[in-house]
């Protein structure tokens, strides 16, 4: 129990910075430029760590708790949810509810934090932020309850359980399909990617996930970091798992699974971010609206 | 593999009630006919009939109708559909209520044993019921013309079924009738674009002698 619990963390703390790496060699190369080195991401988090604090004299205790639970928060999540062929190490009935607002969670810290520096452009960021992610919710939630009915039961370990094989064959197929482009599109907003946002930009006037950690500096700015990749990680477990949804039984091969799964990922997210440009801003609620009723479709599918 | 295909349709659907770029919901529509088109041989396999059904279908639907309405697009010189009388996010919803009452309302229906539990009546309504709201709620001509294919596109799905049944002739005739009804339509738009320099049917209602 508690190897498997240490396992599933050393997987997630040691691998989590290099999708962010692979979608970034992505873009390069259909940029034609060379591009930074694969490692970069561990390279900027070990810069990172060697610097200090920088505090604003209008911060309070909020603004160093919001980049802590943002690190704290997607460790939790990865506990809840299988690893490929990994069974998740904790796991009881309805946790796939915890795993949905533990994200809530740290957006709610990550939000206060910004609001915390009293500068207007972190506020602008903070709302929307929250108002893209309460339009994503429902996409996530309903993706994982077409799970659920699929697999009868309420726990992520049992819904990503081996039966997923079985379905994509059957005429849930379909739905499985449905809700997997959704939980991309969801991937892609919490994650703050390009056709929502870009994780490039410095423009205040386009930017939402970046403004909010602009007068994040150091260590804090690095657990930040390392919290959004984790994200893209435990979110990309459970796409990743609904994709390749084979079981060997031996803990090595499952992992390369995964991991080549994961890899996968990065490469078509970093795909994604090259073809497409940002959306305007009040186009994305509608596309976010889109793909909500795209879930509730896919529930009234398998429902029938 | 007809699952598939009637489930494209039906996201087909929700783009197109859901985008306001003329050309990429034409380039939808072009798509919805050409998925169609083979509808009619993998559900009734490689006759002859299945065949030249599937063939008349794709070039009419897939092919000469969309190289028509993009023609028209060049010559009115528009790109989108500017304001809907129902903003595009309430068209979505409305699109995904009637899809979802199409599915409650099929198993309803008295259908044959065979055709129950299936997507085919579904998505034939609810292909029926977004081909009307695009009618009904945009104001440029040209989408409604796409609403208006939407909708012949459901009853195609309809006819599918029965194709066993409903002779060539029959089909080719309904064919037909949509090639007059869209050529119409777009002497129509030219007519109003030439008339009042927009193709807003708003300026329609108001008629003077």
């Amino acid at each position: 129990m508690i190897s498997r619990i240490v396992l599933h963390i050393c997987i997630l703390l040691v691998f989590a910075p290099l999708p962010l790496g692979v979608i970034n060699k992505t873009k390069a190369l259909f940029a034609g430029r060379v591009g930074p080195p694969l490692l970069q991401p561990y390279y900027d988090l070990a810069r990172l760590w060697r610097k200090g604090f920088v505090f604003s004299r209008t911060t309070t205790w909020v603004f160093l708790a919001g980049p802590v639970v943002g690190l704290v928060v997607p460790l939790l999540a990865s506990l809840l949810i299988p690893f490929g062929g990994l069974a998740a190490p904790i796991s009881f009935t309805g946790d796939l509810i915890l795993f949905v607002y533990l994200f809530g969670l740290a957006r709610f810290f990550t939000a206060a934090a910004a609001l915390d520096t009293g500068s207007s452009f972190e506020g602008m960021g903070a709302v929307r932020e929250v108002t893209f992610s309460c339009l994503a919710e429902p996409t996530l939630l309903f993706g994982l309850l077409v799970l659920a009915r699929g697999a009868e039961k309420l726990t992520l370990n049992s819904l990503l359980g081996p039966q997923l094989f079985n379905q994509w064959r059957s005429d849930a197929g379909a739905s499985l399909g449905l809700i997997l482009v959704c939980l991309f599109v969801a991937l892609l907003v919490e994650n703050s990617r390009i056709p929502f946002d870009d994780p490039n930009t410095h423009l205040e006037l386009t930017m939402i996930h970046e403004v909010m950690v602009l007068d994040h500096s150091g260590p804090a700015f690095g657990m930040i970091l390392y919290g959004a990749a984790m994200k893209l990680m435990v979110l990309g477990g459970l796409l990743v798992r609904i994709a390749l949804p084979f079981q060997t039984g031996s803990i090595p091969l499952d992992l390369l699974v995964f991991l080549g799964g994961m890899l996968g990922l990065a490469v078509l997210v970093g795909v994604v971010e090259s073809t497409m440009a940002r959306l305007r801003l009040p186009r994305v609620p509608q596309v976010l609206v889109g793909t909500t009723l795209l879930s509730v479709f896919a529930l009234v599918l398998v429902l029938r | 593999m007809t699952n598939l295909l009637l489930l494209t349709v039906i996201l087909i659907n929700f783009f197109s009630l859901g985008s306001a770029r003329l050309v990429a919901c034409i380039r939808a529509v072009a798509m919805q006919g050409a998925l169609l088109a083979l509808l009619p041989v993998v559900v009734h396999g490689l006759s002859g009939h299945s065949v030249m059904l599937g063939l008349g279908a794709f070039c009419f639907k897939g092919v000469f109708i969309p190289w028509l309405l993009l023609r028209a697009i060049r010559e009115v010189r528009i790109r989108r559909e500017m304001e809907p009388y129902i903003g595009f996010v309430a068209t979505l919803i409305l699109g995904a209520l009637t899809t979802a009452g199409a599915f409650i309302f099929s198993d309803f229906l008295p259908l044959a044993a065979e055709h129950h539990g299936g997507l085919f009546v579904p998505t034939a309504l609810a292909t029926m019921f977004s081909g009307f709201l695009l009618l009904i709620t945009r104001r440029k001509a040209l989408t409604q013309v796409l609403g208006y294919l939407i909708l012949e596109n459901g009853i195609f799905i309809f006819a599918v079924l029965l194709s066993e049944a409903m002779p060539l002739t029959v089909e080719a005739g309904i064919l037909l009738d949509l090639l007059v009804g869209i050529f119409v339509m777009g002497i129509v738009i030219n007519q109003i674009s030439r008339e009042f320099s927009t193709i807003n049917t708003e300026r329609l209602t108001a008629l003077k002698e």
